[in-house]
């Protein structure tokens, strides 16, 4: 059943208080305020009692989907779940009740898990200096990109293009634009990883930078990563790292042995603060040595009085969020890794390996499996056109929450027809993994015998399938009250 | 499906040659790729293509995608009505849902595009992938 918006709830003169009666005089608004200032229409606000109201948003809550309902394997999302204890430490006043402005000598247990993230991250990725405070991954993109503009107008070369695999999310090529860089594309090879000779033909003295997913898109190890980088350097280009898959790496491989001079860390996915819905995330950029001196004001130092905010730095990009980063979402990330530790980091990508390889073995089976060797992180499978019957990776996903999983991602990377893209991550248990294969077995076994079902998923749900075509061209965002009022 | 008198690009453009222009859309085997059309985004009149680079965008439910030139030229004449209805490229994309007109600059380029009988097997070939 559709719940109603709280709007189509809302009754003439119900109300969920009873405020006191005036005790001054009432004023004439017209006196106080020009007319034409005063809104001539009411509110517009719903009328409803107490118990509607909880009623609507508990209904609302329970008709989500989340990382604390159910198994979420959103490819390249790393939706694992997000430790409660990391919530309550984040929480504790000394962290939220103090304010930006608030004098530097008041904040230094903040200032202190800020400078220790940033060494954290410098050890896992053997970057020299971190910054902490991009608002999520793209972010971390543009201010990297931002840096390495920076570098090259400094160094009066004149380089106006980056390098992008085709498989790359698409946020590499728009934050290139945004930073006005010439975007030129990187063809796969068969076995998805870089094609050598397509990046050989592309590096030129005019490309800045390659910006590259490790593992890939495909879930895939580039294993000539060594090879790409001397290609990229040797030109005087930058190797950069979209950190999006390092959960695949934690502990395992340190970003700085592969060649890469810059990078983003996405603390939301890699780090388990949650996210969706909008965030907040946040997404720390990490460079060697000669970035260093552009990255974004204020960094954290440390001298004998403590920890302050340093914004003496002449070549910095200067800044790019206000105040200091999500702050709390770093004190997440934070806890995480000092409650892990070394070991246990490792631990967390041995079992996001495994648990990706051990889904994709058993659903290669059913499922048409084009880049068919093991895997990293996660994996693509297709739902090619022919062999389904005229299903689709769209109806796949819907069917699936019929059975209680959130989809994977869909149509995602674009060198993969049908593609649904599968990352368990490393919390989830071989029971869940085996449910999650067992509903895939039965869906293969539906489009054979009866592809309908399928088409016109989901059907346990309060809402059935939506016309994305109508709601993408007329997009309605806003109630309006009908004719007949209440 | 794959008309005689067109010419075909790799990237599943279809151009109809008239005496020194080109018009410019996409094939029935890229409107099936796409899935249903929400949105696209055409040049202006006297904008300048170049073949092989974008010319503009389609949405669709599932992703966004490039259009790409397969001549260089002037656009002269862009078809205004799809921006309203681009449902009209899947139900006549040969026919009504031309995207752009060109002038063609440089006539030895149409000797790289394919003809019906080629495109017909590189979509046999992509549909074997």
């Amino acid at each position: 059943m559709r719940e109603p918006l709280i709007f189509e709830k809302s009754r003439r003169g119900r109300r969920g208080c009873s405020l006191p009666e005036y005790d001054v005089d009432e004023e004439n608004l017209e006196k106080l305020i020009p007319k034409k200032y005063l809104r001539q229409s009411g509110l517009g606000l719903p009328q409803v009692s107490e118990p509607d109201v909880v009623r609507h948003f508990v209904r609302l809550s329970q008709q989500n989907m989340g990382v604390d309902t159910n198994f979420y394997p959103l490819g390249s999302c790393t939706m694992k779940y997000n430790p409660k204890v990391n919530e309550g430490i984040a929480n504790l006043p000394g962290f939220t009740r103090v304010h930006p402005y608030q004098p530097q000598v008041g904040v230094q247990g903040t200032l202190r898990v800020l400078y220790e993230m940033e060494k954290l991250l410098c050890e896992i990725s053997g970057m020299d200096s971190v910054s902490l405070q991009p608002a999520a991954g793209a972010h971390g993109e543009l201010t990297s990109l931002m840096m390495i503009k920076a570098y090259y107008e400094d160094k009066k070369e004149h380089r106006d293009t980056v390098l992008v695999p085709d498989s790359a999310h698409g946020t590499n090529p728009s934050s290139s634009h945004l930073c006005g860089f010439r975007v030129i594309e990187v063809k796969s090879n068969k076995d998805g990883e870089i094609d050598l000779n397509d990046l050989m033909g592309k590096m030129s003295k005019r490309v800045a930078a390659l910006m590259l997913t490790l593992p890939n898109t495909l879930g895939l190890f580039e294993r000539n990563i060594l090879e790409v980088s001397k290609i990229i350097h040797d030109k005087g280009g930058f190797l950069y790292l979209d950190g999006a898959n390092l959960n695949a790496l934690l502990g395992i491989v340190k970003p700085s042995d592969l060649g890469i001079d810059i990078m983003h860390f996405n603390l939301h996915k890699t780090f388990s603060t949650p996210h969706g819905g909008g965030g907040p995330g946040s997404g720390p950029v990490g460079v060697k040595g000669r970035l260093a001196v552009y990255l974004p004001v204020p960094t954290i130092k440390k001298d004998k009085k403590g920890y302050y905010l340093n914004y003496g730095r002449a070549k910095s990009i200067g800044k790019v969020r206000s105040f200091y980063g999500n702050i709390e979402v770093i004190i997440k990330a934070y806890c995480y890794l000092r409650s892990l530790g070394k070991e246990g980091l490792k631990k967390i990508s041995h079992n996001a390996v495994l648990n990706a390889n051990y889904l994709m073995k058993r659903l290669k089976k059913y499922f048409y499996l084009p880049y068919n060797q093991p895997c990293m992180h996660e994996f693509v499978l297709s739902a090619v056109d022919g062999k389904m019957k005229d299903v689709r990776a769209l109806d796949i996903a819907k069917r699936l929450l019929d059975f209680g999983f959130h989809p994977p991602t869909i149509y995602f990377p674009l060198i993969v027809k049908e593609a649904l893209m599968i990352e368990p991550t490393e919390t989830e248990s071989k029971e869940t993994l085996d449910a999650f294969v067992s509903s895939m077995i039965q869906i293969r076994k539906e489009i054979k015998e009866d592809p309908s079902v399928i088409r016109q998923a989901p059907h346990n749900l309060s809402i059935g399938r939506l016309d994305e075509v109508k709601a993408a061209k007329e997009l309605k965002l806003r109630w309006e009250e009908k004719e007949s009022g209440d | 499906m794959y008309p005689e008198d067109l010419k075909y690009s790799e990237t599943h453009e279809w151009v109809r040659i008239d005496k020194g222009f080109a018009t410019v859309g996409i094939t029935d085997f890229a409107t099936k790729k796409l899935t249903d059309l929400v949105y696209v985004e055409l040049p202006s009149i006297g904008k300048r293509v170049t073949k092989g680079a974008s010319f503009g965008v389609v949405e669709s439910v599932k992703a966004v995608s490039d259009l790409y030139s397969p001549v260089s030229g002037i656009v002269v004449k862009v078809n205004e009505k799809l921006s309203k209805e681009p449902e009209i490229i899947t139900q006549d994309p040969y026919g009504k849902g031309w995207m752009i007109k060109v002038k063609i600059e440089d006539q030895t380029e149409l000797d790289t595009l394919m003809d019906s009988e080629e495109y017909k097997e590189l979509v046999k070939k992509e549909k074997k992938e």
